[in-house]
């Protein structure tokens, strides 16, 4: 069989945009952002679609998937019109390495090894849902310092990916400082990190049962050390980009967001938030322990891009909060579940029981067994919703294992913000919705 | 600063959600099932989650009805191959099927999920699309077509998204092998 014909027979249809006179009506309505933002009942009529645009003036441009400002290997095609956008189509898949499949090939206990390289700027939030996920299935409960040292590190995280976004963000809109500034503070959160799991990234410290590791020696003078720098330096950004020309002129307006089009894609996170919808996760559906913590949800009003700046910048204020008050109340106890059905042994009892060895040896290498059923859990990433619907068939391995990344599903806003932009203004629309390709893609 | 910070609106204004991870705060939430319009077989998961099992036929009606009756957000889709697990748990009534479609409703004024689980013959994997319910369902639709080969009618744009285009079968079937990499050990003859 030749290549050509191999091809036509597992062809599924093209990922690519096509010219218009080959797109169908319903495809050029998601590719103009217009098949979501219809009135009432979101039904969509094809004949409603108006082409306004005469094909010879246009040409139809290619974006990434090396292009640096598009965060990682995501791939735009633009149809333009001198400099404005008509339409636009996000392609993905350019990273995927199967880690759904991949999971289910791994036992319970290597299961957060996997998850943890999907957003690769919030590690901890996937290790986290994992976990949740797998202890609803086995019905355990975990100790409550383990419940705060999960909210300590995941709110550390949550800053650690606002100030890499912060610098992202101020990197693509030519403020070039804002980059190296970000990187420097997200530095000093991660060697905390490195400290206590032994990685800067990809930890697997959250594990179904409990924590990996306790928090080292002297961690309340190194976390109090950082919410003591941080503020101080957001101020500093906030006084360098909030009320800078520039810097405003190139966000206030751009890529408008309505709440009605932001429910109605199932958008979350930040996204939502500057669009004036007060859902987050941690308040409204309260996991771990933040009924017990005082924090502001911060919403925006127009849902522009200088509101999505907003909002993130403020969080970062709010998680600072979250993590000092977890310095105060953090109990002390265990910081794993007791249970020898999914905890190992001490690490010394292995040096002189036969039976700690054999105990150890069992749960690395066959792992736990998790009763069957299914769970859908759902966590406040720093970009948004990140589910995990945890199917067990009743043995060590999940029988399939999907999350619900927030990113892969914001992206399909791309079309909606970009119609009617400049190109440029492109830019700072793709920055804004913080895209991680390792969680689109998986 | 132009953005307001403020605190967002407390459910029923007290901290009373001691319940467990998912307590459901907020209004009295009527559950899914009676808001569903039809007739549904309903069931509690793990955690007190809501599980209603509908059929091929009432699909979209039932989501119709949900989202009248304030679940403004489909928060996830996907779909499971049951191929090695036949005997799974299901209340009496319903058929297995070797795929199931779960789909997770979110309603932000309730503070309520419900999810829906939908049994798909292997004969027939053909779903009416919630594209014109729930526009933000496209990518997790062409996700559970590209990864399963389900085929969602009515879908405006239904290619394969994390796959390349001309890939061969649907990876995340329980039938569709594991690449692996030989081991090479040392003095074993080579490959070719």
């Amino acid at each position: 069989m030749t290549d050509e014909e191999l091809i036509a027979e597992t062809f599924e249809g093209p990922q690519e945009m096509q010219d218009l006179d080959e797109t169908s009506r319903e495809e050029l309505a998601i590719e103009q952002g217009v098949a979501s933002e219809l009135p009432e009942g979101f039904v969509l009529d094809p004949g409603d679609i108006d082409v306004e645009f005469g094909a010879d003036e246009t040409m139809i441009i290619n974006m990434g998937p090396q292009h640096p400002s598009t965060h990682g290997v995501l791939r735009i095609m633009l149809e333009l019109e001198g400099e404005t956008v008509l339409r636009s189509k996000p392609i993905v898949g350019y990273l995927h390495t199967g880690m759904e499949k991949t999971g289910e090939e791994l036992t319970y206990v290597q299961g957060a090894t996997n998850v943890t390289r999907m957003d690769y700027l919030s590690p901890l939030h996937n290790e986290l849902v994992f976990s949740l996920a797998v202890e609803a299935l086995l019905g355990i409960e975990i100790p409550s310092r383990a419940t705060w040292i999960r909210m300590l590190m995941t709110e550390l995280n949550r800053i650690s990916s606002h100030v890499m976004w912060m610098a992202t963000n101020g990197m693509d809109l030519a403020s070039t400082s804002m980059m190296i500034y970000g990187f420097r503070d997200r530095e000093m959160i991660l060697s905390f990190f490195e400290k206590t799991t032994g990685l800067r990234m990809n930890h697997d410290y959250i594990r179904p049962g409990g924590v990996a590791a306790d928090l080292p020696d002297g961690w309340q003078d190194d976390v109090t050390a950082i919410v003591e720098t941080i503020p101080g330096r957001v101020d500093e950004y906030d006084e360098m980009l909030t009320g800078q020309p520039i810097f405003k002129q190139r966000t206030e307006g751009v890529g408008v967001l309505s709440p009605e089009l932001a429910l109605a894609m199932s958008a979350t996170g930040p996204l939502l938030r500057a669009s004036g919808v007060a859902w987050d996760l941690r308040r409204a559906m309260p996991y771990l322990a933040y009924d017990e913590v005082d924090f502001d949800v911060i919403v925006g009003t127009v849902g522009d891009t200088y509101d999505r700046y907003a909002v993130r910048l403020n969080e970062i204020r709010e998680s600072c909060k979250i993590v000092r008050q977890c310095v105060e109340m953090m109990p002390p106890g265990d910081y794993r579940a007791q249970d020898k059905k999914v905890t190992p042994p001490p690490r010394a009892r292995i040096d002189e029981s036969m039976e700690a060895l054999i105990h150890h040896f069992k749960i690395f290498t066959r792992g736990f067994e998790v009763p069957a059923g299914e769970v859908y859990v759902a966590i406040e990433s720093p970009r948004g919703e990140l589910g995990c619907y945890l199917v067990a068939d009743g043995s060590s391995k999940p029988y399939r294992m999907h999350i619900r990344g927030p990113s892969f599903v914001n992206l399909q806003l791309l079309p909606s913000l970009l119609r009617g932009g400049l190109i440029a203004d492109a830019i700072a629309v793709i920055s804004s919705v913080d895209p991680v390709m390792g969680e689109v893609d998986r | 600063m132009e953005t307001e910070t403020t605190t967002a609106p407390e459910a029923t204004g007290a901290p009373e959600t001691t319940g467990g991870p998912k307590a459901t705060g907020a209004p009295e939430a009527a559950s899914a099932a009676e808001l569903a319009g039809v007739s549904v077989l309903a069931s509690k998961g793990v955690l007190g989650q809501e599980v209603l099992h509908v059929t091929r036929d009432q699909y979209l009606e039932v989501i119709g009805s949900l989202r009248e009756g304030g679940f403004e957000m489909c928060a996830d889709l996907c779909a499971v191959d049951y191929l090695r697990h036949p005997d799974r748990p299901l209340p009496e009534g319903v058929t297995p099927e070797r795929f199931e479609v779960v789909v997770n409703l979110l309603s932000l004024e309730r503070h309520q999920r419900v999810r829906l689980r939908v049994q798909v013959p292997e004969s027939d994997p053909v779903l009416p699309t919630l594209f014109h319910l729930y526009p933000g369902t496209e990518n997790m639709e062409r996700e559970a077509f590209d990864l399963y080969g389900l085929r969602f009618e009515g879908h405006p744009d239904l290619t394969r998204i994390l796959m390349p285009e001309d890939w061969e079968g649907h990876p995340l079937r329980k039938d569709y092998s594991v690449g692996r990499v030989p081991v090479q050990f040392k003095e074993a003859p080579g490959p070719r």
